[in-house]
């Protein structure tokens, strides 16, 4: 015999106005089973709630309706309230009357007599549920890192500074990403590696840090809490605890000339290499591709001048399994190559600005080489095709951004912050050199970011045009630049020694693998989606695994330092139990009346339900049936849909308590 | 060009029509397309200038030292109307005639007078030119299609 | 001849321009496709496409009269149309379009022009007509090959724009008559005007932007080191040719310029003589 109470809420005027609020109480208390039924005029406040406890006690109450709001808003709240009066939380429901019902009719008498049918679908409904208990899940106290720039250092130095073990995977030779390769940073000037390294090296040292440099992510499996991930370390051809980085196998190497991905190939390295000077680790690699003793077993003359016999061209890829609770993805940005070539039908490049065709076009991270104190120039900037200094610069922002028709229609963010940066620091090298910068907007929201700007305008007496390029030919070894500028109306044509695209930022390449074999979304273009945009922009909607940095959408470096600090305290909080606890309303299967037909392995969008058999107790063999992990299943009722004998349910949710609630209705 | 392609579509944004419809930009551009080529928003600005002149047209806005472009379109259009293809000599004597009418310019009757014996030696003057032979479809296509612009 | 080769037919308009003033590319063009096994059928009682003048003062007429040639092409069975003057084969392209975008325009022009429009059929310009015919075919028909022609390649604005109409050839940094000219082993120049226009319909209405723009064009060509010019459009040929006289006068320079068009290079390539193509019915000629 059921003892329920149901408690209707007036919500002020929000259901009073439009449901007779005095008249649905007295109609549902006499539904079977209903114990008391009272109203209150706010019932998520402190009397109301005090109301809801009282009444369960002297009432000996087995089961609460509250009707009032939507549960998205308060069923957390009420089921607190009666597990403080000694009654299972999962014994509470919540009939909607707010937002299915006050707020979406008027007519007065309707409102009421819907009013009362939803609530005595919610009486029907808890007088069959189950006092479910929370679902515990052990958890790994490790964090996975994946990238190695300054968000994932960020996040690794946080979290390993909090007394866990992180496991750090990077992509590249080295850690440190696109900030290692920058000059200075806006808006400070900071030197941009100054900044950096002291972290990189503290990443490298650091006791609780264990970090894969030249790796990748190669299979995730597991859940929050209990991730194995395996990982691909990629052969070096150089034994990492032999070496000293001593630096004479690259100084020997006679294979020089090899484009530098560092550089952005405004400079090279030889076939082995290190990637620059603070490189952590300082170990070099052998490029596979080009180094003679790999392809022919020419050569060797690095085996031979290694004191420390760290070579060793039998080297081959690893692979090393790590067991994580949860993971934080920083793989960063790469931008939009505005060459023919491109990796998706509806990007085209921009072949009016000849990028790819003339020398002295190139992209903005191009630049930040050319002018970097350890670049391929040592930071005099000299033009690519000759060596010039150039007079008169160009920057054109807005390449790839804002464009619907060839690009991506983002704004990349950081582009009228870097460009107005980059008109400073070439002023700064050539004294009497003319910036020109062609703009559509300026986008400066940050912290002095605008005087910033006005300081490239007013002190470094930068030339701002508001107009686009249209084309760039080249004349006599000028570059003809040809724009506009909308606020004169006039046409504008410069004739430039070097021009510097402002290219889009777009997430990394392999972005949608990753995010594939971690299950967690990602837009049409690459970038990861976050919970909420407003209130969760850590999060994935896969419990454990956090994103920080460009991954996410185009930020600067503050801007991803803080969101690595944010991923990183959100690991903080799942580490600091040793248990998880999880919602039990997740799907469960019937294993003595499993069909073993499978379908709903295969149809799990969650990957939650697992081939398993029954056994003995003594080990023989029963049956096979489908098991659904607790820890995955997120409780969506796929499996329950298709399930052919009816062995899958949902916990909370039966299908027995839904025809029970049709049947009510009838 | 008084107006750039850009500022004769803020006009119209700000409501300021009439303005891009009296002006000498939208008779000035050759139809190249480069614009809506490249137009990052995609906006067909090349459309756009034909519907601005068929409206300026229509509402007898052309600017007048734009006068002599107007007059070729039409003249040009009406001799399609009458022949189905193209009459070259018919174009320029009724061009001309046009333009000395509208703008009282006697030296524009002349002009380029010296090209005829050129292209005449050249037998590219055609004193009797092929015409479709069915005009009437001609006509009666130019009839459905000329019942005023949308505005 | 082609050795071997199969007769190839196809559907011909030709547009008024070419049966006007600019009848020496007709000459050309029928020259040098006839030597390649080509056959021109022409259009059963065409009409003006519309030109300039239809786009610029009635849209629907726009449409209406591309559409009328269309519908004529499909009733004589033409599946593949070569339309040498790129404002044409533009126009048919962009009503094909238009009536493929739907929204019963079909049905709206058929009944204006009183013939069923389609719009299925393959529209050609002259520089895929010789991709078609395939271009190591025309390299093995090639007798003398042009060691002489260092050609600045002018495509004008229609041959590549707008580009999700023609689809054709890369719209800022085209190489496809380049590539039809490296077959007849002639050079070309890389030069910077490829696409920029030429003044198109203005040549009597207001010529001092034609003049202008040709101006531009003709001092880029030869300053890129090209001793000619290579069109694909009868409009560019009148503003680049024809004009030229007034352009070096206007100018003070002397240009001395020759504009080939394309068919041109491809029959005298093959053998054909400057009688046979027309070449010696343009304005500049060789001194």
């Amino acid at each position: 015999m059921s003892r329920i109470g149901i408690f209707t809420c007036w919500c002020g005027e929000n259901i009073a106005r439009t449901v007779d609020v005095d008249e649905v109480a007295k109609e549902v208390s006499s539904l079977p089973g209903v114990r008391c039924s009272v109203n209150y005029k706010y019932m998520c406040s402190d009397p109301g709630q005090a109301m809801v406890r009282e009444k369960i006690v002297s009432e000996k109450l087995d089961g609460v309706v509250v009707a009032s709001c939507s549960p998205h808003m308060h069923l957390k709240t009420f089921r607190k309230a009666a597990q403080a009066a000694g009654l299972n939380p999962y014994l509470v429901e919540m009939a909607n009357i707010r937002e299915h019902c006050s707020w979406v009719h008027h007519d007065r008498a309707q409102a009421t007599a819907k009013a009362v049918d939803i609530i005595r679908l919610s009486v029907e409904k808890v007088r069959n549920d189950a006092a479910l208990e929370p679902i515990r899940v052990p958890v790994t106290r490790r964090a996975l890192v994946i990238g190695g720039g300054v968000a994932g250092i960020q996040a690794a130095l946080d979290i390993a500074d909090a007394g866990y073990e992180v496991v750090m995977v990077e992509r590249e030779p080295s850690i440190g990403g696109k900030m290692a390769g920058l000059s200075e940073t806006f808006p400070t000037l900071d030197c941009s590696q100054c900044i950096l390294t002291p972290r990189m090296v503290e990443v490298g040292q650091h006791p609780r840090i264990k970090l894969y440099s030249y790796s990748e992510v190669e299979a995730v499996e597991g859940f929050v809490g209990n991730f194995k991930i395996t990982i691909r370390q990629k052969a070096r051809y150089v034994d990492t605890a032999k070496c000293t980085g001593c630096g004479e196998c690259w100084n020997v190497c006679p294979l020089k000339k090899n484009p530098s991905e560092f550089d952005f190939a405004m400079g090279t390295r030889p076939a082995i290499y290190i990637p620059f000077p603070q490189a952590v680790p300082a170990r070099p690699v052998i490029d596979k591709k080009v180094c003679a003793a790999l392809i022919r077993n020419g050569c060797k003359l690095c085996e031979k001048k290694c004191k420390a016999e760290a070579i060793n061209f039998k080297d081959e890829d690893k692979l090393v399994e790590e067991k994580v609770g949860t993971v934080v993805v920083a793989t960063g940005y790469k931008l939009y190559n505005i060459a023919k070539e491109q990796d998706k039908a509806w990007l085209s490049g921009y072949g009016e600005y000849g990028y790819g065709k003339y020398k002295n076009v190139i992209d903005s991270l191009q630049f930040e080489r050319l002018v970097s104190a350890s670049g391929p120039t040592n930071g005099v900037l000299k033009r690519p095709s000759d060596g010039a200094n150039p007079k008169n610069v160009v920057f054109i922002s807005c390449v790839g951004s804002r464009d619907n028709a060839k690009g991506l229609p983002y704004c990349s963010k950081i582009c009228c912050m870097y460009t107005a940066k980059h008109a400073m620091l070439y002023k700064h090298k050539v004294h009497d050199g003319q910036a020109h910068v062609f703009y559509m907007d300026i986008r400066a929201g940050g912290k002095g970011y605008d005087e910033f700007v006005r300081r490239a305008i007013e002190q470094d007496g930068a030339k701002y045009y508001r107009g686009r390029v249209s084309k760039i030919t080249e004349e006599s070894g000028k570059l003809i630049v040809r724009g506009a500028d909308t606020l004169a109306g006039v046409p504008v044509t410069i004739e430039a020694d070097l021009v510097v695209l402002a290219a889009a930022m777009r997430p990394a390449d392999g972005i949608e693998e990753l995010a594939q074999k971690l299950n967690i979304g990602y837009d049409e273009f690459g970038f990861l989606l976050e919970s909420h945009p407003k209130l969760r922009p850590v999060e994935t909607n896969t419990a454990g695994i956090f994103i920080a940095g460009a991954c996410h959408a185009p930020k600067d470096i503050p801007e991803s330092v803080a969101q690595a600090s944010a991923a990183a305290s959100k690991v903080q909080v799942m580490l600091a139990a040793d248990e998880l606890t999880r919602e039990p309303e997740i799907a469960a299967v019937n294993e003595q009346t499993c069909a073993a037909c499978f379908t709903c392995v295969n149809t799990c969008p969650y990957h939650a339900v697992e081939r398993a058999e029954l056994r003995t107790g003594r080990g023989a063999f029963i049956k096979r049936t489908a098991r659904v992990n607790p820890g995955l299943c997120m409780g969506c009722g796929t499996c329950v849909s298709v399930c052919p004998s009816k062995s899958a349910d949902l916990q909370g949710f039966t299908e027995q308590q839904v025809y029970a609630m049709v049947e009510s209705l009838a | 060009m008084d107006l750039a392609p850009n500022q004769l579509i803020r006009t119209v944004q700000l409501g300021q029509t009439t303005t891009a419809l009296r002006s000498q930009a939208i008779w000035e551009c050759v139809s190249c397309q480069t614009c809506s080529t490249r137009c990052p928003k995609e906006v067909d600005c090349a459309a756009v200038m034909d519907a601005l002149r068929e409206i300026s047209l229509a509402e007898g806005m052309v600017a007048t030292s734009e006068q002599p472009v107007v007059a070729f379109q039409q003249a040009f259009l009406d001799n399609i109307r009458r022949n189905g293809r193209l009459a070259e000599l018919e174009l320029i004597a009724q061009f001309k005639t046009a333009v000395f009418f509208r703008t009282g310019r006697p030296a524009f009757l002349f002009k380029d007078a010296g090209l005829a014996p050129q292209l005449g030696k050249r037998k590219k003057l055609h004193l009797l030119p092929g015409k479709a032979r069915d005009r009437k479809v001609v006509e009666r296509i130019f009839a459905k299609c000329s019942t005023g612009p949308k505005k | 001849m082609l050795d071997g080769a199969e007769e190839m037919n196809l559907g011909y308009y030709p547009g008024c321009a070419l049966h006007g003033s600019s009848n020496d590319y007709e000459q050309s063009l029928r020259a040098c496709l006839g030597a390649l096994d080509v056959q021109l059928q022409e259009i059963n009682d065409w009409i003006c496409c519309g030109a300039t003048a239809a786009h610029a003062l009635n849209h629907k007429l726009s449409l209406a009269l591309p559409a009328r040639n269309l519908a004529l092409a499909e009733r004589d069975g033409l599946k593949q149309l070569f339309a040498p003057c790129p404002l044409c084969s533009m126009q048919l392209l962009k009503v094909q379009k238009a009536v493929a975008d739907g929204n019963g325009l079909r049905t709206e022009l058929s009944q204006i022009v009183e013939a069923e429009v389609r719009g299925d059929g393959q529209i050609l310009n002259l520089i895929q007509v010789f991709q078609t015919i395939g271009l190591d075919k025309l390299k093995a028909a090639v007798k003398e090959p042009l060691k002489s022609i260092s050609a600045a390649c002018y495509y004008g604005c229609l041959l590549t724009r707008p580009p999700e109409v023609v689809h054709f050839d890369d719209f800022e940094q085209p190489k496809s008559m380049e590539a039809v000219l490296a077959a007849l082993g002639a050079k070309t120049v890389e030069w910077n005007y490829k696409t920029e226009c030429c003044g198109a319909g203005m040549t009597m209405s207001s010529e001092d932007t034609v003049l202008d723009l040709a101006h531009k064009i003709l001092s880029n060509a030869a300053a890129h080191g090209a001793n000619c010019v290579v069109v694909a459009c009868p409009m560019c040929h009148v503003n680049l040719d024809m004009k030229q006289a007034a352009v070096e006068q206007r100018y003070h320079e002397k240009l001395g310029m020759v504009i080939y068009y394309l068919s041109d290079l491809v029959g005298l390539a093959m053998g054909l003589s400057a009688e046979q193509l027309g070449v010696n019915r343009h304005f500049v000629t060789k001194a």
